[in-house]
């Protein structure tokens, strides 16, 4: 079992024409995905490196059977091709592009949260369920399959903590990057629940972030719902208030989305917050000791 | 991307949000004559990024002595009253190119180049009204409270009752229902209550026409002549929809932001800088974060964010490499960098070359992590530079501290 993505999983790009998208696709197939079609409209009937390609995302969806769609579409018609993904029904959009306007998002999420489409990002390095399936950019051979759920709204920073899990022997089951912009269509609650029902998952690594309160609202999930153990890991204490740190979520506005609070609410909730990230392989090993 | 006082008014003011009649002055000489033109009593208000201008005191650009009101009334704020326009262009004179400090500016404060000259108003009730995107709620949010003309934020932790919140529709649109809530909420006297509703409107849409993060009247104010003028304005614009808005992406002003910073922005780096004097560079938001928290863990203090992209190319690097180098008070760096997709020996060979382009005169040390990492430290270690090679982040937070210190 995983989350989210499986060897079942059947991938359409968006975006598969440009670079971006054509690079990662290969990436993903020579991962061992299902990179099944690609959309770029104007350009269906041409095939790159083998993959079909496709006017709309219906039309992919119809001829493949694809289920999940992967978004590399520029900014300006990011929230475009994530509506069109919707309305093709794929059970899962993982949206690449970063810098999509926010209230383009908020006409999206509007959108979406009536719908059975699910989004993950955007501005994400995706999701892989390691050995079985890599719908993203993230280097799949620092992966190995395994009991530990990741969920991050980092990029680089998620591989490192995948990398030392991997060096200490620990698998994953999937790694979730639900991204760092203002807006996401999957929050850390979402994908926390998802690893509490995934019978594979055994323990959870959970990377925070400054700006918002996606995890002040993952404390209280955790301490509602989960019998799972979570370790964290929160970026930003030395981050300054008023600032955007890189990613378009990531700022202390009104002294709200200080690292410090997050922390507080975590450990309040029994979660085992690391105070570096070089700390977290290690915590998660003890932890797993701990269930043995 | 911040915009000013008057930049803001005159955005709201295009969509129907009714402001004091003013003009903005960059000369004592320019002053006088808004002044002049308006008639009357008029308020001058320091043009800078930050709040808390009206409590915040002026201090001379070079010597920072406090400067005082003309006549040695008390010392000078960023907001003040002229009552003829020789007493606004003696203000005026005082007031520009001289350093504001306020509680937002930090010590150093910022250097005035302009100031607002407004008419002068009869205050009979101050509000508060704001449009923000609320994250959690994944759209916009109308904020108001009938205690406008103070900290919102200490009023909505103190008593959150008084801070009516309520949330726009991103299908619908506005909705007059929506303006009436918040009028009756406040307690807009029920003449206004129409204008109130046509006001939030305006707002609604300026928001939304201009790719907004934020829009903030604070004060709104009800005038003894029964109008409603946005006496105070802050307007926010999304970075990332700044494509869309070529006339609104003119409305930076690159004099309010550290240079370094302006810099980095035209390489496409994300530069924020700080206080410290550990330089760091690193591909990835989240690490570079991470980063400085790890240097500050271990004893530093960093000197910036610098996060050249999950890419990390030879151009990035080079680019972050001369800009954190600019920064005199850097005295070690600290580079961390996880190469995934990007191998690290493409990364490596970009820092040899980047570090033999810049010149570099303070200890450097290197962190790899990820595919072809021995590589890459071999290209480091062969390179006749004078990198110290790091084994992971720990080491390198503890060598980088050390490298500080011993040059400190």
């Amino acid at each position: 079992m995983a989350v989210l993505v499986d060897e079942n999983t059947r991938v359409v790009v968006q975006g598969l024409t440009g670079k971006e998208g054509s690079f990662h696709a290969r990436q993903c197939a020579s991962y061992g995905t299902k990179v099944v079609a690609g959309v770029t409209p104007g350009k269906g009937g041409q095939t790159v490196e083998g993959v079909p390609v496709f006017d709309t995302v219906a039309q992919a969806v119809a001829e493949t059977g694809a289920d999940v769609s992967l978004v590399f579409v520029p900014p300006a018609f990011a929230a475009d091709a994530i509506l069109e993904a919707a309305a093709a029904e794929v059970r899962l959009v993982v949206a690449i592009t970063e810098g999509i306007p926010v209230l383009d998002m908020v006409r999206v999420w509007s959108v979406l949260r009536q719908s059975r489409t699910r989004l993950v990002g955007p501005n994400c390095p995706g999701v892989i369920s390691p050995g079985k399936c890599k719908v993203g950019i993230m280097p799949g051979h620092i992966h190995k399959p395994g009991p530990v759920g990741v969920v991050s709204r980092s990029g680089t920073l998620t591989y490192e903590a995948v990398d030392q899990l991997t060096r200490l022997g620990i698998g994953q089951s999937t790694c979730v990057g639900i991204g760092g912009d203002p807006i996401i269509g999957t929050s850390f609650t979402d994908v926390l629940a998802m690893f509490q029902e995934d019978p594979e998952t055994r323990a959870v690594v959970l990377i925070g972030e400054i700006g918002g309160s996606a995890e002040e609202e993952a404390a209280a999930f955790v301490r509602e719902h989960m019998t799972k153990p979570v370790v964290a890991f929160v970026a930003g204490r030395t981050a300054p208030p008023g600032r955007r740190m890189g990613h378009a979520g990531a700022i202390v506005a009104g002294g709200q989305g200080t690292a410090e609070e997050k922390i507080r609410a975590l450990r309040e909730a029994g979660i085992r917050v690391v105070e570096t990230p070089a700390a977290i392989g290690e915590a998660v090993r003890d932890v797993l000791r701990g269930q043995a | 991307m911040k915009i000013h006082e008057y930049q803001a008014k005159a955005l709201l003011a295009r969509f129907g949000v009714p402001v004091p009649r003013g003009e903005v002055a960059e000369t004592a000489a320019q002053a006088e004559a808004c002044a002049r033109r308006l008639e009357g009593p008029v308020v001058l208000k320091a043009q800078v990024h930050a709040g808390g201008r009206g409590k915040g005191t002026f201090h001379h650009a070079e010597t920072g002595e406090p400067l005082m009101r003309p006549g040695g009334d008390g010392p000078l704020p960023g907001v003040v009253l002229a009552d003829t326009p020789e007493a606004a262009a003696a203000l005026a004179h005082r007031m520009l190119g001289q350093r504001l400090v306020t509680v937002q500016t930090g010590p150093q404060g910022r250097i005035v180049r302009r100031v607002l000259v407004e008419e002068r108003t009869g205050i009979a009730h101050e509000y508060y009204l704001a449009l923000l995107v609320d994250r959690s709620l994944g759209r916009p949010v109308f904020i108001a409270s009938a205690e406008g003309g103070v900290d919102i934020e200490r009023v909505a932790a103190e008593r959150p009752q008084a801070v009516v919140r309520i949330p726009a529709h991103p299908g619908i649109g506005f909705s007059p229902w929506m303006g009436r809530r918040l009028a009756f909420a406040l307690g807009v006297p029920p003449q206004q209550v129409r204008t109130f509703v046509a006001l939030a409107a305006s707002v609604d849409r300026a928001f939304h026409e201009t790719d907004a993060s934020l829009v903030e009247i604070n004060p709104l104010v009800r005038t003894t002549d029964g109008r409603l003028l946005a006496l105070d304005a802050k307007v926010n614009l999304d970075d990332n929809g700044l494509f869309r808005h070529a006339d609104l992406a003119q409305l930076r002003d690159t004099a309010e932001e550290d240079p370094l910073e302006v810099e980095a922005s035209k390489h496409g780096l994300n530069y924020v800088r700080l206080e410290g004097d550990i330089g760091c560079m690193v591909n990835g938001a989240g690490l570079a974060m991470a980063t400085m928290d790890i240097i500050k863990h271990h004893g530093g203090q960093p000197a910036n964010f610098l996060d050249v992209g999950g890419g990390a190319t030879t151009e990035m690097v080079t680019a972050g490499f001369r800009i954190l180098l600019a920064d005199p008070r850097v005295k070690a760096v600290l580079i961390n960098i996880f190469g995934g997709i990007m191998r690290c020996d493409v990364v490596a060979r970009g820092v040899v070359a980047a570090a033999r382009a810049v010149g570099v005169d303070v200890p450097v040390i290197v962190r790899l992590e990820g595919t072809n990492v021995e590589e890459g430290r071999s290209i480091l270690e062969a390179s006749g530079l004078t990198f110290q090679v790091a084994r992971d982040m720990t080491d390198a937070a503890e060598k980088v501290v050390a490298a500080a210190r011993e040059a400190g």
